[in-house]
């Protein structure tokens, strides 16, 4: 069975760094990509009345944002070195949703960037690959 | 800024100058001008001292409760794990959730009707008046429900994905749809009174009750506080500035919270007189006490006090839940039904609990009367008036600190609860003159002012008209709720049938 690779990618320096690495073990094993760009987001959070009526519409604007400015740029860029490449947007809980991907997708390893926080702000919410460390289904590859 | 600072100096103009006889002024060009509105809404059924307008609310509740067989109770359970997020479909996250849209609601009606409204209530009614409060929010628990689900049925979707809804749409439509006439007609109507009932109890009462707060806590006069509060509301809604609303939705959940932790205390601290209290509310309810208009007295109280809080049977939430994007509009209806619940049943009931509790209502010890003032109202152990003032009086006898925290409340509740008012004003004001930045301009600097004109009226002239102005909305949506009922059934029915099938499925 082909290797598929989850790589969560944002647009960030560490996404590419994860994204590079994630790339060339593709090309050497022959790997499918999929590259997953997750919108935080909690059904737990306070909206003002106007909020609630625009979030439709807000939502739209921000997937298609995410597409155009950040996942279509590097698909064709990819396609292009002749990889296999496919891209989602999803909303939630950063890693919660990079482990239902991984299950989804049938994803063979999941890399992620360290993103670095440091201090109260880790001690308290913890990190994302912290977390996928701890839970991912998968193995999962923590680029720094 | 711009706007702000051009706002507060010409509003300060106004005001400067002679500061008690202006509002003096306002005050009886207000009370002059609203008489006969109130008079007409609150005219007593011949022959008895009800006024037909709670008798109207409350035999729609009782309709609603019968025809939908006990819907708040059979779907209590249901309606939980609706908003616990166990019915959303994972492909639907990062639109708004049944949790959003029930505390986007809330936020409309948590707040001074909860604090303010219940003392008004009690210092009238008596200890009595909190069981019909209670059972007014029970039924209107199946107000909420048909309401709501109707919002979500008929509202209007745009290209650009935004969604304008409300009473005024499912009057128009699901009359024409039903074939019925004059549809149209009482849409406007509705929507004339919800303006009004925007800028009266969705605005003016606040006001009046944050500024007053404020004046006996803190010793700010109202017009300042009116000022502040006016210029903030512009800020926000004709500069802008959505930061502000933003920071007050986060922070109102956890003042609620806050507010029902500290009421909490008290009654635990109280525990031994739990039982005494729950005595009077019972006594009070079904015997007369010696209030004016005795147990009828307590009804009216309770049922008036209820419906203002909770809102059920007005309109407005269907303005609110009808912008949520659901597949089901029972869905949506199951998780509005919670709303009156939390508001009047815990919330207010907590309230009442409170100054009951404090023994802030004298009880002539003889007769067990109460003691009556010069206005009718039930005397009080600080000599206060109804209203917030009282509240905090209850409050303050268990926590020295927490008329201030009270205070703070008050605002922040009378802010966000304009806030969510202004966008119902609005949504009645484009239905009725159509959408467009100029029209919704002209509504919001009404809107403005009249924060302005509640902050310095009397309590009893802005309390009356702001009851006559909500509860007239209910005339036209109660009407047509009637009308509409058996869509609603025919909804409930085959989503019923669905969730028992299997194909409305839970997905935790």
């Amino acid at each position: 069975m082909a290797e598929i690779y989850l790589i969560a990618y944002d647009g960030s320096d560490t996404a590419e760094r994860a994204l590079k690495y994630g790339a060339e073990r593709a090309k050497a094993a022959g790997a499918a990509l999929i590259l997953a760009h997750v919108l935080e987001w909690s059904p737990y959070s306070f909206l003002s009345a106007e909020e609630v009526a625009e979030r439709h519409k807000r939502r739209k604007e921000e997937v298609g944002r995410a597409e155009t400015v950040i996942l279509d740029p590097i698909r064709k860029k990819l396609s292009a070195q002749g990889l296999s490449v496919s891209t989602e947007v999803r909303y939630g809980h950063i890693a919660e949703v990079l482990c239902e991907m991984a299950t989804e997708f049938k994803a063979t390893q999941i890399i992620v960037g360290r993103t670095g926080e440091k201090g109260l702000q880790a001690r308290l919410f913890g990190s994302v690959p912290a977390t996928l460390a701890q839970v991912a289904p998968v193995p999962c590859t923590i680029v720094p | 800024m711009k706007y702000s600072l051009a706002a507060l100096a010409a509003t300060a103009t106004l005001a400067r100058p002679a500061e008690a006889s202006i509002a003096d002024t306002i005050d009886t060009v207000f009370a002059n001008s609203t008489g006969w509105f109130v008079n007409l809404i609150f005219a007593n059924l011949p022959g008895t001292g009800i006024p037909w307008i709670v008798g109207w609310l409350v035999i729609g509740a009782l309709v609603f409760t019968f025809y939908f067989g006990f819907i708040q109770v059979r779907a209590f359970g249901h309606a939980l794990q609706i908003v616990r997020g166990k019915y959303s479909d994972p492909k639907d996250a990062g639109e708004v959730s049944p949790f959003q849209a029930l505390t986007a609601a809330l936020s409309g009606t948590v707040g001074l009707g909860n604090i303010a409204g219940v003392a008004v209530a009690v210092s009238i009614g008596g200890a009595g008046a909190t069981f019909w409060m209670i059972l007014a929010g029970l039924l209107g628990m199946a107000s909420k429900f048909t309401e709501c689900t109707l919002g979500v049925k008929y509202r209007n979707e745009y290209p650009d994905g935004s969604v304008s809804g409300g009473p005024m749409y499912y009057i128009k439509k699901g009359f024409a749809e039903r074939g019925l006439p004059l549809g149209g007609f009482m849409a406007i109507m509705f929507s004339i009174f919800c303006v009004l009932g925007a800028l009266g109890g969705g605005n003016m009462f606040q006001a009046n009750q944050a500024a007053s707060q404020v004046q006996s806590v803190l010793g700010v006069p109202t017009w300042i506080t009116g000022l502040v509060l006016s210029g903030i509301v512009f800020m926000v809604i004709v500069g802008g500035i959505k930061s502000i609303a933003r920071v007050t939705e986060k922070v109102v959940p956890f003042m609620g919270g806050g507010y029902f932790i500290v009421g909490m205390a008290i009654l635990i601290l109280n525990w031994d007189m739990i039982g005494w209290a729950f005595g009077e509310i019972i006594r009070g309810a079904f015997t007369d006490t010696g209030i004016i208009g005795g147990m009828v007295g307590a009804i009216i109280q309770g049922f008036r006090r209820a419906a203002f809080s909770n809102e059920a049977g007005i309109g407005s939430a269907a303005i609110a839940h009808s912008a949520v994007r659901t597949k089901e509009p029972i869905s949506e209806g199951f998780v509005s039904l919670l709303e009156p619940f939390i508001d009047t049943v815990i919330i207010c009931t907590m309230t009442a609990l409170v100054i009951i509790i404090t023994q802030q209502l004298l009880i002539d010890a003889n007769t067990g009367m109460y003691i009556l003032d010069a206005n009718g109202r039930i005397a009080n152990a600080e000599g206060v008036g109804a209203g917030v003032p009282l509240t905090s009086a209850a409050f303050g006898s268990a926590f020295g600190w927490a008329p201030y925290a009270l205070s703070v409340a008050v605002f922040l509740f009378a802010f966000s609860t304009m806030i969510t008012w202004s966008y119902y004003g609005v949504k009645a004001w484009t239905y009725m003159f159509g959408e467009g930045e100029t029209k919704e301009l002209v509504f919001k600097l009404a809107f403005c002012f009249f924060i302005f004109v509640g902050a310095v009226t009397s309590l009893d002239a802005v309390i009356d008209f702001s009851d006559a102005a909500l509860f007239s909305m209910a005339i036209f949506n109660i009407i047509a709720l009637y009308f509409l009922m058996p869509i609603v059934k025919r909804e409930l029915n085959s989503y019923l049938l669905r969730l028992k099938s299997g194909q409305i499925k839970a997905y935790k």
